[in-house]
């Protein structure tokens, strides 16, 4: 069984607002019965261009259901300026949570509700109007599609895109792409994004050692290793942390750079933000 | 919730019969001994382990020399593939089909990444292998044949009496997973010439943590588990006593009135299906019908998705499984299901139902009174749904 939250399950046992609203103002179909789910979403607004009343139909699993009940509660009443910027992870804090790899039902949810607004504003009734490149063939994901999930996710690996959005769940030949997409998102100036995530608690000394290591050997060395070099941890004092660099890096004056610019931005986005990087003795 | 239960998942694991708790509990208490001591303390458990290894072989119409205990299904038919591979002097080819569980196509395929042939046999939309393909294969050279004796998902039975001749007499060896057949089914292998062959105590009423492979007397096998003479030095480790006694007094019971038992489950599984197929529309029976074990029902039912349903069964006590993707975790549905080429609008309401000798009609009745107002909800529901 899946650890579904008790909201989860009433909205799955008791959805609210299922059903097609006649003459609606906006219509949003997204998904198929090839992929496994798909959601029907239907608004009419009052004349005070509030969203008076919304209906879903869902086929999926137990959290498709819940999630598409979930957001009509969360949009009702709503401008469509207002509705338009909820987001998928707006849709999982509703209902207390979803399983990592269910998030791609509220993702559903949001998408379907994307379409219905575009349909109100064009008169549109494209599924998808996230269009562009199709990376996973599978699924039929777009790279805007996957960039959005992971810049609204904050997300870091392919698996997480694939509970996200589905992308590379099925044969897996789009994981390269999937891949340099992170990469891409990740690469844009972390600082520039708004609000942190909120770290849960302070690391203990133990703990940051140990995400620095990780952080190093994910986030560094693999760059460096390609140009034959390596780096090399010595030593962490509060926020200072003294690494060497070695192999071909040891003496290449480029390399001065990537301690500033590369190592000291991942250890903060990765560990702390207050990090600051120095060079030890080589 | 409710606390009333109604159990039809015997195909993912089965209640342990209270003879056998009953029999394995002084191993336990009293006679914790090691089998292997120099002392009558330990050694008296040996003559339990033997008589356990008999009762299996019985049950098989083997001998007690070709039963190795091993402690799952999933162990055996590694050590099965693994150990024939290694063993063989020359480099098999490797035959299976796309529909066995992944114990079986996992150490194919990596196989298949040392180089060996791997070959995966098509099924049609029954759910069958084409024997003329087999004979097809078989022509290319000496190999392992790994072919499951039924279905897990959809019940479907090979001819592996037929198949085993096949193989035989092309020169190859023969594995197969019987895992599901095992105490559905009379399996006797005096008649029936596999070489090896897979079974899970699990599935008949043992406890989880057991198994046993057959190996058929000169049959070759290298073990997986070295450091230990146990098992005739071909699986080490001290014996997992009380589990083995467990499963022997398991294969005993159920060798009681097999095929008078089956009847009656094959009855009651009938009742169910055409009671469904009655209630409810839009449904469709997954796999041969005629060649299937007498406990297993899979059914589709159009326009809805299999986890939906299995929760609100679930609300109302009953337990059963899916085929459908979100149960399990992937986003496709069962490769079962789709080597069988089952539409999508089928596929991802598939919902397996598999009984066990412990089921009764008022069971198959309580299911068919649940279960089409789950079924017209979740219509009512979808945007494909008709109710």
């Amino acid at each position: 069984m899946w650890e579904y939250t008790d909201k989860v399950l009433d909205h799955f046992r008791n959805p609210r607002n299922v059903g097609v609203i006649e003459k609606p103002d906006g219509v949003g179909e997204v998904g198929s019965m090839a992929c496994g789910d798909a959601l029907k979403l239907t608004f009419k607004l009052d004349k005070h261009k509030k969203i008076a009343d919304v209906k879903f139909q869902t086929f999926g699993c137990a959290s498709a259901i819940a999630s598409s009940s979930a957001l009509t509660e969360i949009i009702m009443g709503k401008t469509l300026e207002e509705a338009g910027k909820v987001t998928n992870q707006d849709i999982a804090d509703f209902l207390g949570g979803l399983p990592e790899q269910k998030m791609h039902c509220s993702v559903m949810g949001r998408e379907a509700l994307e379409v219905a607004i575009h349909n109100y504003r064009t008169g549109d009734t494209s599924k998808k109007i996230l269009e562009g490149k199709v990376v996973c063939h599978c699924f039929g994901v777009t790279e805007e599609e996957i960039t959005r999930v992971v810049r609204d996710n904050r997300l870091t690996s392919v698996e997480q895109v694939t509970n996200y959005c589905k992308a590379g769940g099925a044969c897996g030949k789009c994981h390269n792409d999937i891949a340099d997409i992170i990469a891409k998102v990740r690469g844009e100036s972390p600082e520039s994004t708004q609000a942190q995530p909120a770290r849960p608690k302070p690391l203990t000394t133990l703990q940051k050692i140990k995400l620095i290591e990780e952080t190093l050997e994910k986030e560094v060395r693999p760059a460096l290793r390609k140009d034959g070099g390596d780096i090399e941890l010595i030593d962490v004092a509060g926020n200072k942390v003294i690494v060497a660099l070695r192999g071909m890096c040891a003496n290449c004056q480029v390399a001065r750079f990537t301690l500033k610019d590369v190592v000291e931005a991942k250890l903060k986005e990765f560990v702390a933000p207050d990090i600051i990087v120095e060079e030890g003795l080589p | 919730m409710t606390s009333k239960l109604v159990y039809l998942d015997n195909n993912a694991t089965t209640s342990v019969a209270p003879e056998v708790f009953e029999a394995m509990t002084p191993f336990f208490k009293e006679l914790w001994g090691n089998p292997s001591s120099m002392h009558s303390f330990g050694g008296q458990v040996r003559r339990h382990i033997e008589n356990a290894r008999r009762q299996t072989a019985d049950f098989l119409g083997a001998d007690k020399s070709e039963i190795i205990f091993t402690s799952c299904g999933t162990e055996s038919d590694n050590m099965a593939i693994r150990g024939t591979m290694e063993a063989s002097a020359e480099r098999l080819n490797f035959i299976t089909t796309r529909v066995e569980h992944p114990a079986v196509l996992e150490p194919a395929r990596m196989l298949k990444d040392h180089g060996y042939n791997l070959i995966e046999l098509d099924v049609d939309s029954s759910g069958q292998i084409d024997l003329g393909q087999l004979k097809l294969v078989l022509s290319y050279g000496p190999a392992l044949v790994s072919i499951m004796w039924a279905n897990n998902e959809t019940g479907v039975m090979f001819p592996i009496q037929e198949i085993a001749e096949m193989v035989k007499a092309a020169g190859g060896i023969m594995h197969t997973d019987a895992v599901q057949a095992v105490g559905k089914l009379p399996i006797d292998l005096r008649d029936i010439k596999v070489d090896l062959l897979s079974l899970s105590g699990h599935k008949l009423h043992a406890p989880k943590g057991i198994g046993a492979l057959y190996v058929r007397k000169g049959t070759r096998v290298a073990p997986l588990l070295l450091g230990g003479h146990q098992e005739s030095g071909k699986r080490g480790g001290t014996e997992n006593v009380p589990y083995i006694v467990g499963l022997g007094k398991a294969c005993e019971l159920a060798a009681r009135n097999i095929s008078e038992e089956m009847i009656r489950v094959a009855v009651l599984r009938d009742r169910l299906q055409k009671g469904i197929l009655e209630k409810c529309s839009d449904v469709r029976v997954n796999g041969d019908q005629v060649h299937r074990l007498p406990n297993t029902l899979n059914i589709s039912f159009l326009y809805i998705e299999g986890e939906s349903i299995l929760y609100h069964l679930s609300d109302l006590g009953i337990a059963a499984s899916s085929g459908s993707a979100c149960t399990s975790g992937s986003l496709e549905p069962s490769h079962v299901i789709r080597a069988m080429g089952v539409p999508f609008i089928a596929a991802h309401g598939s919902i397996r139902f598999s009984l066990s000798r412990y089921n009764t009609e008022a069971d198959i009745d309580y299911v068919l009174e649940a279960l089409p107002p789950i079924i017209r909800k979740l219509r009512s529901i979808s945007p494909f749904g008709r109710t």
